[in-house]
């Protein structure tokens, strides 16, 4: 008897239909991964699992949810309450947001013990810290009083891992709980999922838009699509022989490492040159009025970007790509270095000096939703840079929109409607023509698909490139994801810590990556075969990157980069041995310690 | 396509077939207040400070005792209250209006420089925000009222003055949420001065937040303005004011409650309107309500 049987299940709110006769089964300590695009109905599906879909205003209009022999959709508020948290336990996306900000960790988890198994003070004390070992989080002790936002990523998810554990569910549901995190701490919440799973014999619904993570960690597949399920398969056919159309196309969008580099530009004069470009920021001291210490977010990084060629800027959260990104435009100050755009310096100008060259260089945002003014309609918007710099009349911009929309394929009849009614897809595409309306030299591209689907972001991509072939355009593309900067870029940069530690042709990085960084990076990002799911082993840790954080007035320690092919450099590093072909890891120092733990009985789990 | 093409041509008539019923009763009763104040002195049959000593608190019509001609009934000094209400309204609604916006134009221009430009301008800005609030209002209009006497265009003055900070306080901090938005970010790496920022990127997303406390400047004007008239510092008897009207009526409140009831009713009236468009014209003003 299956744990979770779903019988021809039907969900909408209002008018809308956001699932239509979905049914499958999870079998006890099995992993079914739900995988869609946005809209598919996977979160509303897990809504409706634990009955809160009511609550966000929809409704089960059909079908049956039965969890063992509970019928869910028919159970009262009352009795779902007591099977919320306790038989069926949830892990959302943004465990930021999911956790409660003013509220300590531990009392959080330990809320969830005393109303489901009546534990109060010592009792329910014991049992959070005992919860919090399992997870792997290190000084349990330590974190019982600490808030959420005294914790990196990685660690706040495995707090909402412990509180969703804590009362030993039959059922987890992980609603994308990896989507917000690095590569290398998405490979420890994967492994420790699946240790768990193997300890406890709990079943787990994954549901995810990441093929990748899928090949890591499912056994069985349920692909959804605009609220219909496409096919059901074991995880093995999905990806050896998939049936539906919608899988296979799902597939080839999805970005592989390794499937090979844009061919590289013909050499020309470099339209971006950065020299020794470093950018800090003031904290605050201990003292009010004292010089408190600098953050060097950016640290002597040079590089140069030539016409029409892409340049990949890979890195974690917080390694300071965006930064960099922003000094290039002289959107934030610089503190030493030097920018030069097509050949000209940017640094040194003032305001008004620099509003002219801004032309030659324009941006592209990561969230296409907050990055187009709400208020302007789209002929507005797209053309509101040319207008700035005067190279269309106000009787020119009609024209010019009709142009533009049709160069990054979208309709001339958008021109008078406002951003909001655009899917995300659609309003990059017009982020991407208002870059587009002053003709730049250079356009940098920060994260751009990184907020939408595959299918959408393989478009995007393609578009970008399509650009390029035509007009000569050179981008600086930055991102988190390895495998969609490597579909796009000509050379590649991995960023780690403010340094850039490793700089070369696409295919020479991936292929020989020579910093340990790089390697770590690649060993992190999971690769969409299940065949090649392999038993996760511990990897020696790196040496720490030099300190971010130093005293007023301090030089960070000077690195250089060294040749070690041609065109692609590397920092030097004391790291003695190359790290093994495939591994997972975390970035934190913390929860590095403890992956050896989280390792050993993971081949068990998959 | 007929009812586009006639939207085109009217755009008066499509707009009142867009509405609801009720905000339709609303803006027909704001209508029928400001027609009411701007015709006052056609409607009134009586001057607002004609007395009539032997026609003093008179109730009104169709009640026992009430006076022919004296529609609302009269007040202790035997005034036709109707005329007085139509003048009281006339020049309450006018205070208010200009008052509210001499308030937003210090306030919102204040508070967007503070917001755009930050560091030292935005200290001071805000530092003057805390010392206006510090002070008590009603000392600040005493010295002023002391020194330049009570006239229409200085009760305007004071009275924008007194809700000036609450705009620059919700426009300042409007302002630095939205310069954080990418969208400013991208207006900035296009080349937009900051003006231009200002201007066409930040002014039209701070609409709503100023549109609201129009409405409610509105409503603390009124207010604002009876209780200075109570102290005697606002704008003299025997001219009609709501708010005097109010103040000096509670008196006769136990023997004459039309005195209070009239005046009271209209301040309802004119608050109630307000607050209704303008809570209907922040969604209106917001493209994203609007599309739906």
């Amino acid at each position: 008897m299956p744990l979770l049987s779903v019988e021809n299940l039907s969900l909408a709110f209002g008018s809308h239909v956001a699932l239509r006769g979905l049914s499958f089964a999870v079998e006890p300590g099995e992993t079914v991964a739900l995988v869609g695009e946005s809209g598919s109905g996977k979160s509303a599906t897990a809504l409706a699992l634990m009955r809160l879909i009511e609550r966000d205003g929809g409704q089960i209009t059909a079908g049956r949810i039965r969890l063992r022999d509970t019928d869910l959709t028919a159970a009262s508020e009352a009795q779902m309450r007591r099977i919320r948290g306790n038989r069926i336990a949830m892990v959302f996306q943004e465990p930021m947001t999911a956790l409660n900000p003013v509220m300590p960790l531990g009392a959080q988890v330990a809320e969830v013990l005393r109303l489901h198994r009546g534990l109060d003070g010592a009792a329910a004390h014991a049992a959070v810290i005992e919860a919090f070992a399992r997870v792997r989080i290190p000084q349990p002790e330590l974190r019982y009083g600490q808030f959420a936002h005294e914790l990196s990523g990685g660690l706040r998810q495995r707090v909402m891992i412990a509180m969703a554990l804590a009362c030993q569910p039959d059922l987890l549901i992980a609603d994308e709980p990896t989507t917000a995190l690095d590569v290398t701490t998405q490979a420890g919440i994967l492994s420790l999922i699946k240790t768990l799973q193997a300890d406890t014999g709990m079943a787990v619904l994954f549901i995810t838009h990441d093929m990748g993570v899928v090949a890591e960690i499912a056994d069985r597949v349920v692909v959804l699509r605009q609220g219909e399920k496409m096919e059901e398969a074991p995880v093995t056919r999905i990806f050896r022989a998939p049936q539906a159309d919608y899988t296979r196309m799902l597939m080839a969008a999805t970005p592989r490492l390794g499937s090979g580099a844009p061919a590289a530009p013909r050499p020309s004069d470099p339209v971006l040159q950065v020299e020794n470009l470093s950018v800090r920021f003031a904290l605050p001291g201990a003292m009010p009025f004292a010089p408190g210490p600098e953050f060097h977010a950016v640290r002597d990084v040079s590089f140069s970007v030539g016409r029409g060629e892409t340049l990949g800027l890979v890195g974690e959260s917080g390694c300071g790509k965006s930064t960099l990104a922003r000094a290039c435009l002289r959107l934030i100050g610089v503190d030493a270095g030097q920018v030069r755009l097509c050949g000209d310096p940017l640094t040194g100008l003032s305001a008004a000096q620099m509003r002219p060259l801004r032309r030659r260089a324009q941006m592209v945002f990561q969230d296409p939703y907050a990055s187009l003014n709400p208020r302007l309609t789209v002929a507005d918007l797209i053309t509101e840079p040319a207008l700035i710099h005067g190279t269309v009349t106000r009787a020119g911009r009609h024209d010019l929109a009709e142009e533009l929309l049709e160069k990054v394929g979208l309709e001339a009849a958008a021109m008078t409607r406002f951003a909001h009614q655009f899917s995300g897809g659609q309003r990059q595409r017009l982020c991407i023509a208002r870059a587009l309306s002053v003709r730049p030299a250079l356009i940098v591209a920060d994260e751009p698909v990184s907020a939408l689907d595959v299918s959408v972001a393989r478009q995007i991509t393609d578009l970008l490139a399509r650009l390029q072939a035509e007009d000569g355009l050179s981008f600086l593309f930055i991102s988190h994801d390895i495998a969609v900067v490597e579909r796009v870029s000509h050379r590649i940069a991995v960023m780690q810590a403010g340094r850039i530690v490793e700089i070369g042709p696409t295919d020479r990085v991936l292929a020989a990556p020579a910093h340990p960084y790089t390697r770590r990076l690649l060993a992190a990002v999971p690769v969409p075969d299940p065949a090649k799911r392999g038993p996760m082993t511990a990897m020696p840790d790196l040496m720490p990157p030099p300190p971010a954080i130093l005293p007023r007035g301090t030089r960070p320690v000077r690195e250089v980069l060294m040749a070690v092919g041609p065109r692609h450099f590397a920092l030097a590093s004391n790291d003695p041995a190359p790290l093994p072909p495939r591994a997972g890891a975390e970035r934190d120092p913390v929860d590095r310690v403890t992956h050896h733990m989280a390792a050993q009985p993971a081949g068990a789990g998959s | 396509m007929t009812g586009f093409a006639l939207a085109r041509a009217r755009p008066g008539l499509a707009f009142w077939r867009s509405l609801g019923a009720f905000h339709r009763v609303v803006l027909m009763l704001g209508a029928v207040l400001v027609l009411a104040a701007v015709l006052a002195p056609w409607l009134a049959q009586h001057g607002p400070t004609d007395q009539s000593l032997m026609s003093r608190l008179k109730p009104p019509l169709g009640f026992a005792g009430a006076k022919a001609g004296y529609l609302l009934g009269t007040d202790e000094l035997g005034r036709d209250l109707l005329a007085r209400c139509l003048y009281g309204l006339r020049l309450t609604l006018s205070l208010a209006f200009l008052g509210t916006l001499v308030g937003l134009a210090i306030g919102a221009t204040l508070g967007l420089l503070a917001g755009v430009a930050g560091g030292r301008t935005e200290a001071a800005i805000m530092a003057a925000v805390d010392m206006q609030i510090a002070i008590p209002f009603t000392l600040v209009a005493l010295f002023v009222l002391a020194l330049f006497g009570s006239s229409f265009g200085v009760m305007i003055l004071l009275l924008g003055v007194a809700g000036w900070e609450q705009y620059a306080r919700i426009v300042a901090a409007e302002t630095r949420r939205l310069m954080r938005m990418p969208f400013v970010e991208a207006a900035r790496a296009a080349g937009a001065t900051p003006r231009r920022i200002a201007l066409v990127h930040l002014l039209p997303n701070l609409i709503s937040p100023i549109v609201v406390q129009m409405t409610l400047s509105f409503s603390n004007i009124i207010l604002l303005e009876s209780s200075l008239s109570f102290l005697g510092l606002g704008v003299q008897p025997p001219t009609a004011t709501l708010g005097a009207m109010v103040g000096v009526g509670r008196d006769y409140m136990p023997i004459a409650p039309w005195i209070v009831l009239a005046p009271s009713v209209l301040i309802l009236a004119v608050t109630f309107v307000v607050q209704v468009l303008g809570d209907f014209a922040r969604d209106r003003a917001d493209v994203r309500l609007r599309a739906r």
